[in-house]
């Protein structure tokens, strides 16, 4: 089995999740125009909620193949509910205001959440393992993979494939458009732009979430690695290009797979791979490689 | 007979109190000190990552002694209540932090709430921040857990640890794998990025070639402490398929590694051998695989000496209060406490006085041989600071629904004197010169 082989496919599972992380963050962004920092955050708890209820679930005992279904829909309730809290709570008060301010209040939102998950669940881990071996393993090239994997990257997909057709396709897709283009004459025209700004946001927030949800059976739960899982965001959005979801699939896709080939190749690299890559398309390329060049609007 | 005049009474009475209050107070000076308690700080993580599987069951392990103490309850020769008389009060202070906020938060546990003894530190980089801000503050600490050999380079008068550092566990490790397979073609290594991981790795690999000149090294991995996430790591480990894997991994990564690498049959393609596996067995139970070399950083845990009568105690007390089979932190915490108590009741015969100063009651510790649940361990290493702790691994051979634990199999001990650097030499000059002098069976 050779070495590219398993980078690719390695790579490409870790850009599953990473897809899910950061198409909430490139969507936020190019609509509401806010780098939330506390994205990450958004993830882990969706981690939690995933994690929680799937082991809740799976001590009921029967049909253990319904845990996938309730990382799914605990990852959606947190959307649904956390999302418009979040942003009616918070980020309604911080739209068009100086980006130093918005970057605080996000950053103040995560630490208050991270403080949350300490207080929740604080020397507790989570480890639902069960749905990470329940659809057992298939051999590529010799070495076992779960099957698990295969479903990762279908969630992340199908996530994907569902976004864009709904900013694409539908009603509501073009009064996000409208709206991201020129808000002004969209209030003008009658659309509510609050509602549109509440179910973007959740949105976002639920992309997150589910990514968090099906990232957990393959980790132990813990509060704090949301830190990380931010700055990874930010990074692969900055790759693929803010406000643009086939830009956080290039993205997430570049970035897992160099993470992968420095284990591989290089293991010292492992950690600061992402942000060489990072460094190097900012240097070519500092709008991201899907995003097109924008003349500056006052 | 004849009442006492009212005025007589009151005045005997008086007296009687007066004299009473005088001769307590005239003793006071020693009694008071020796009725005050002992403070001891004791830190540990209470959350995050290492606290579940590590931390918690450390301070657990610290409540039920710290307890039983204050009421004498332990066997021979720590039944005296306390520490040399002295009740002992408890402050227990999470470690979850970056080592700058452990260095701040120690600062204010000595400052502020002015203990007599610190016990703590479970994660190497912790101890290594920890250590000179000790010997500013002038203030006695144990280190009972963090295995960094790094620790000692720079003599530390007011630190001492009372448990084998990394050396003893991977030296041990590389004996047992060859006694176990014979001869060993290949190995590869999974630590965690820091001292702890890296110095074990330095000297398990070491070990190895000296012992085993032909053996192959495929692999160093490093990944970040607290990644929890390896499935790179372990497809390169599938890949490469080495004899042997040898990881120092501990608390919740160690249990990330196993429940992400066991169902991609990680430990059918190369033997396992992992330092700290204790903690896992109860948290994995029936899904621990056999086959795996499982130690416990020294003779503790599933490989503690079960006719050791304190460690049927601990065992007994430990489950009796959490309805759960204590892991190996407990024991580097009762080695922690038990040996301050006796270094703190040989100064008060020492130094006849029945409160020992600070400098006494480390002069005493200093090259102290005391009695743990372990066994015997002796502070000889690094100019007297350093606890001589031998190790042991046994293999693992499937789960017992009856005790409701791993057992295991092909248990060996090693002695101090044979996995042990000698006080004169460092490990790494020790190994280089084919381990002279160690006493092996």
């Amino acid at each position: 089995m050779s070495t590219v082989t398993i980078i690719l496919i390695d790579g490409l599972v870790t850009a599953s999740s990473l897809f899910l992380l950061s198409a909430g963050l490139s969507v936020v962004f190019g609509v509401l125009r806010i780098l939330n920092l506390a994205h990450g955050s958004l993830f882990a708890l969706g981690a939690f909620a995933g994690a929680i209820l799937s082991i809740d679930y799976l001590k009921w005992g029967r049909f253990p193949q319904g845990s996938f279904v309730v990382l799914a829909l605990s990852a959606l309730a947190l959307g649904a509910v956390a999302g418009p809290l979040i942003e009616r709570g918070l980020l309604r008060w911080i739209y068009g205001r100086e980006q130093v301010l918005q970057l605080l209040a996000t950053y103040a939102l995560f630490l208050i959440l991270e403080g949350l998950q300490q207080a929740l669940w604080g020397g507790q881990a989570y480890s639902p393992w069960v749905p990470y071996s329940l659809l057992g393993q298939m051999t590529i090239g010799g070495i076992l993979y779960p099957r698990y994997d295969l479903l990762l990257f279908g969630v992340a997909a199908g996530a994907g494939i569902l976004l864009w057709l709904l900013l694409n396709r539908s009603r509501f897709g073009r009064l996000v458009v409208a709206a991201t283009h020129d808000p002004e004459m969209s209030r003008a025209m009658g659309i509510d732009l609050s509602r549109v700004y509440t179910v973007t946001f959740a949105i976002g927030t639920a992309l997150a979430a589910l990514g968090g949800a099906f990232w957990a059976p393959t980790i132990t739960v813990l509060p704090g690695f949301a830190v990380d899982t931010t700055v990874v965001a930010f990074a692969v959005v900055v790759i693929g290009g803010l406000g643009s979801i086939g830009g956080a699939a290039l993205g997430a896709v570049i970035v897992g797979v160099a993470q992968a080939a420095a284990v591989q190749w290089a293991p010292n690299l492992e950690l600061f791979v992402i942000y060489v890559v990072m460094t190097l398309v900012l240097l070519v390329r500092p709008q991201g490689l899907f995003a097109r060049a924008a003349v500056r609007r006052i | 007979m004849r009442r006492m005049p009212r005025t007589v009474a009151a005045a005997g009475i008086a007296v009687l109190a007066a004299s009473t209050a005088l001769a307590a107070t005239a003793a006071g000076g020693t009694a008071r000190a020796r009725a005050k308690p002992i403070r001891i700080g004791i830190v540990s993580f209470l959350s995050g990552p290492a606290a579940s599987p590590f931390g918690i069951p450390a301070r657990n392990g610290a409540t039920v002694l710290i307890r039983a103490l204050n009421r004498g309850a332990l066997p021979k020769p720590y039944n005296k209540i306390g520490i040399g008389g002295r009740k002992i009060q408890a402050i227990y202070l999470d470690e979850n932090g970056s080592p700058d906020q452990n260095v701040a938060n120690y600062r204010r546990l000595v400052q502020e709430k002015k203990v007599d003894l610190v016990i703590g530190y479970i994660s190497s980089e912790d101890c290594l921040a920890v250590g000179p801000v000790a010997d500013q503050l002038k203030q006695f600490t144990v280190f009972f857990d963090c295995g960094t050999s790094q620790l000692f380079s720079k003599p530390m008068p007011y630190v001492f640890r009372t448990a084998g550092d990394q050396s003893t566990d991977a030296i041990a490790a590389a004996r047992y794998v060859l006694a176990l397979k014979g001869k060993v073609k290949s190995i590869a290594g999974i630590n965690q990025n820091y001292a702890w991981g890296q110095d074990n790795w330095n000297t398990f690999s070491a070990a190895m070639k000296k012992l085993d000149p032909g053996v192959q090294i495929k692999d160093a991995l490093f990944p970040n402490l607290f990644a929890g996430q390896y499935s790179a790591e372990i497809s390169k480990l599938l890949a490469d398929r080495p004899d042997v894997i040898y990881s120092s991994f501990w608390g919740g990564d160690l249990d990330s590694l196993l429940q992400q690498g066991l169902p991609r049959g990680l430990a059918k393609s190369s033997t396992l051998v992992l330092t700290a596996a204790d903690t896992a067995l109860p948290e994995l139970g029936k899904n621990f695989p056999s086959g795996v070399v499982v130690g416990a950083r020294g003779p503790h845990g599933s490989l503690a000496p079960k006719s050791n009568p304190l460690n049927r105690w601990l065992v007994a007390a430990y489950r009796a209060k959490y309805h759960t089979a204590p892991v190996y932190p407990v024991w580097h915490m009762a080695q922690a406490i038990l040996g301050v108590k006796a270094a703190y009741e040989r100064a008060m015969v020492k130094d006849h006085t029945k409160v020992p100063t600070q400098a006494q009651w480390m002069a005493a510790l200093k090259g102290l041989t005391f009695r743990t649940p372990s066994g015997t361990i002796a502070m000889t290493r690094s100019g007297g600071h350093q606890a001589a702790e031998g190790s042991a691994y046994g293999v693992s051979a499937g789960f017992n629904p009856k005790t409701g634990e791993v057992s295991l199999t092909k248990v060996r001990t090693y002695s101090a004197a044979c996995v042990d650097a000698p006080k004169s030499m460092s490990v790494s000059a020790w190994i280089a010169s084919g381990f002279k002098g160690a006493r092996c069976p």
